[in-house]
């Protein structure tokens, strides 16, 4: 019996040795008066990191920018610390638990960056007061903001995607009217992620007549044989790619082998940057991506960056990927993230470092017009957008772009059918709200304030 | 010097049979526990209880339930993520189900379930041994992986597959702050720690010890493999659904299928060869081991004012972390358990060293 003696020892001695910690990282906290502590959490490394890493530079860069070219928000310096989870869920919770409290008012909204996590931190942020910033990902349903307070899915959801994709194809074949008898097959990463769009294509097939065919890929997706067979034994009219990182880029080697048309498979908006398809050159050519509004390029703003971030030589990665397409999107999210902050401030005392709570407020009651775009270097890139406090995503707007072999060439721009999205979004919604117990359709008195 | 057990008489058998016979190690062990339950509730951050501690002591449960299996009764099983999934899925069903349900009772019943699905992948287990027990548990994995994300019953139609949780309540208490869910959490890990210790030295425990250690010998002299092997499989599973409705009701409070990956199932397996085989303690250090040393090793950098890239970080981290492992193992085959037991040794007879 000697050897097996102290057995409960460790769960205590170690229980200390993670006090000791903790009061090291409370210890951290620098007491900065006049700053706002952005986190950000990334990925950089792992199966995700080619896409990953560009969308991370692209928010990094946008807060340098801010800094050196306007000296800050109305004189708050942006601070921000990056974070990173491998699109892991576990370590997502870990890194906002780590970041919530920085800076001189804890931090001003998370951006997770991944379906799983934000999933996990719908369900803490509304107790830590910090919004979730979920441009184009995450919970379809949170668009509707009297329920989900806390959540803003701005300029699109999986729902306004699938939707998009749906009009489109039945603009190609010709009406609405076509779509009957139509095969669609659904490639989906098996996750949150790819399982998001599933009731609204369910919901578009019912109505439009087409058939859906779901075909889930376990992640990665690195091996992807048992389905583009199953895609060579349904015949699909149409595949939808809905990848992540190296499933998009085998998705459409797979094709090429199967000799699946690439001018009939449609993906969506994360599903169409330039690891998915660079390697894969002339093979991927007319394929087809969804992207938020604006795809690649370079308009004022990346100009700026390039002048003010990287000829200072303080560029977060390499001067070549500015303006592809996920670093615009980086740009996207914290140019909403910085307006929300400057509308906070404009309420709550300019010059001031705000909270989440009022960053909360500024988040649903964004109105950025064509002029105030215009000024932030924006405007080619991005349609006026309005939120309120029902209206958590401001526009639902989404581009078609297409790959010549050597560029994504953009094409036209749909609007989401709302009339269909919202009131899915609301039963959704309320079902949620019951089984959370929050007051459903809450008064409007806390809208406006 | 202060760690000699001279004098320390035993004139009965019931004193020299006890848990910790050493005077000491039951200080030690009062010490620890006062500290566990009534310092560190005051004074550890919101950030360690909810990304440190609480993940940390439920994996520990995790981790003594597969060393049941794996330590104690000698057979190896991949599928533990698979189990603690069963316990998630089947507390996330009870709860939503049935509300009004305690959540104590929820706890029992996903354990049981838990239990029931390890009784019938252990089946195997009866014919087959070592790596080919280690392939047919991987399939249990497998499956359990396939059937959450596949089968809508189990996350309650949930479009996404993603299911989320509500408030605990037990008894009027609402576990909520991240200090509830400590003392929820470490309650019930001390009370299946003092469990778990006593199967082991009872009957049932020397039975598995007896089929880990030669299973044709232990049949011999009356051990019934089929109990023993069915009893450490249940039991273990029993565990790993416990730990499982405690890391998606506790710790995550969100989460999807994913959760409970191959990754998970051979994290725990590593938690427990690093922690050492066979021993309680092992579990813990090994849980500690996988849990906290790598967030440590992400913010050593920090803490030092080296500015170092986040890239740079995470890979420096998988490399240390890697390296440790090697390390460890290299210099105490039998765990971090072998080496604690040998410092306690050295520890008795210093500063002499005969």
């Amino acid at each position: 019996m000697k050897t097996s003696i102290p057995h409960w020892i460790g769960c205590i001695a170690a229980a200390a040795v993670a006090a000791g910690l903790a009061a090291s990282a409370a210890a951290e906290d620098a007491a900065g008066a006049k700053e706002q502590f952005i986190p950000l959490l990334v990925y950089r490394t792992g199966a995700y990191a080619p896409n990953g890493a560009p969308l991370a530079n692209g928010k990094q860069d946008y807060l340098k920018l801010i800094n050196s070219r306007d000296g800050g928000v109305n004189g708050v310096k942006l601070t921000y610390e990056e974070c990173e989870d491998e699109y892991k869920t576990d370590r997502g919770v870990e890194c906002y638990e780590r970041l919530k409290g920085k800076g001189p008012t804890g931090a001003t909204l998370f951006d997770p960056f991944s379906t799983g996590i934000t999933f996990a931190l719908t369900e803490r942020a509304p107790a830590d007061k910090i919004p979730l910033l979920t441009l184009g990902y995450g919970r379809s349903e949170s668009q509707d903001g009297l329920v989900f307070k806390w959540n803003f899915p701005l300029l699109g959801t999986y729902w306004t995607a699938a939707d998009v994709l749906v009009q489109h194809i039945a603009k190609r074949e010709g009406g609405f009217d076509k779509l009957r008898g139509k095969k669609i097959a659904l490639l989906y990463h098996d996750s949150p992620y790819g399982k998001e769009p599933i009731p609204l294509l369910e919901e578009r097939a019912k109505m439009n007549g087409f058939e859906l065919v779901k075909i889930p890929i376990t992640a990665p997706g690195v091996e992807q044989k048992a389905v583009w067979l199953e895609v060579r034994q349904q015949r699909p009219d149409y595949v939808l790619l809905w990848g992540w990182g190296v499933m998009n880029s085998t998705a459409l080697k797979e094709a090429q082998a199967t000799a699946f048309p690439r001018d009939h498979m449609l993906g969506a908006w994360w599903s169409g940057a330039e690891p998915d398809v660079k390697d894969i050159g002339e093979g991927a050519k007319g394929y087809s991506a969804l992207t938020i509004q604006y795809g690649a390029g370079l308009t004022k703003v990346q100009n700026d960056i390039l002048k003010y971030v990287y000829d200072k030589g303080q560029g977060t990665g390499p001067r070549e990927e500015v303006g592809t397409v996920l670093y615009n999107r980086g740009l996207l999210i914290q140019m909403l993230t910085v307006e929300a902050v400057r509308r906070a401030q404009e309420r709550f005392g300019k010059g001031k470092p705000v909270t989440g709570e009022q960053v909360r407020w500024a988040l649903e009651n964004l109105a950025l017009d064509q002029k105030k775009l215009d000024a932030l270097g924006f405007g080619e890139m991005l349609k006026p957008i309005v939120t309120s406090c029902s209206d958590h995503i401001g526009a639902s707007f989404a581009r078609i772009q297409t790959w010549d072999g050597a560029k994504w060439v953009p094409g036209e721009l749909y609007e989401a059918d709302q009339k269909i999205i919202t009131p899915m979004a609301v039963s959704a919604a309320d079902a949620y709200g019951a089984s959370k117990n929050i007051p459903v359709r809450n008064p409007p008195k806390d809208c406006q304030g | 010097m202060l760690y000699r057990e001279n004098g320390q008489f035993k004139t009965s058998y019931r004193a020299d049979q006890q848990l910790l016979p050493i005077t000491q190690d039951r200080w030690l062990m009062i010490a620890l526990i006062a500290l566990s339950f009534l310092v560190v509730p005051f004074v550890a951050s919101d950030y360690a209880f909810r990304a440190l501690i609480v993940p940390f002591l439920i994996l520990t449960i995790a981790a003594i339930g597969l060393n049941i299996l794996v330590g104690y009764c000698g057979q190896i099983s991949l599928g533990s993520a698979g189990f603690m999934g069963v316990g998630a899925y089947v507390a996330y069903n009870l709860t939503v189900r049935v509300p009004q349900l305690n959540f104590l009772v929820v706890l029992l019943l996903s354990g049981g379930s838990a239990a029931l699905v390890g009784i019938a992948f252990g089946i195997p287990s009866l014919r087959i041994k070592g790596l080919y027990l280690a392939v047919a548990t991987l399939a249990a994995q497998f499956f359990l992986d396939w059937a959450f994300s596949r089968i809508p019953w189990f996350t309650v139609d949930s479009p996404s597959g993603s299911v989320s949780t509500n408030l605990i309540e037990l008894f009027g208490w609402s576990v909520e702050r991240p200090v509830d869910k400590y003392l929820l959490v470490l309650g019930l890990l001390c009370a299946l720690t003092l469990a778990a210790k006593n199967l082991t030295r009872s009957h049932i425990g020397r039975a598995w010890m007896a089929t880990r250690d030669m299973d044709v010998a232990a049949e011999i002299i009356g051990v019934r493999p089929v109990v023993a092997k069915l009893s450490a499989f249940a039991v273990s599973s029993f565990y790993a659904g416990i730990a499982g409705a405690l890391w998606g009701f506790v710790h995550l409070g969100a989460w999807e299928p994913a959760a409970f990956s191959v990754i998970l199932s051979l994290n725990l397996l590593f938690m427990i060869i690093i922690g050492g085989l066979g021993s309680m303690i092992g579990s813990f250090f090994g849980a500690a081991f996988f849990v906290l040393l790598p967030l440590l090793l992400n913010r050593v950098p920090g803490m030092l004012g080296i500015d170092l890239s986040t890239t740079m970080k995470s890979q420096l981290e998988a490399m240390i972390f890697g390296g440790l492992i090697v390390l460890f193992l290299a210099i105490e085959p039998r765990g971090l358990a072998r080496l604690w037991a040998i410092g306690k040794e050295k520890l008795r007879i210093w500063p002499f060293p005969h």
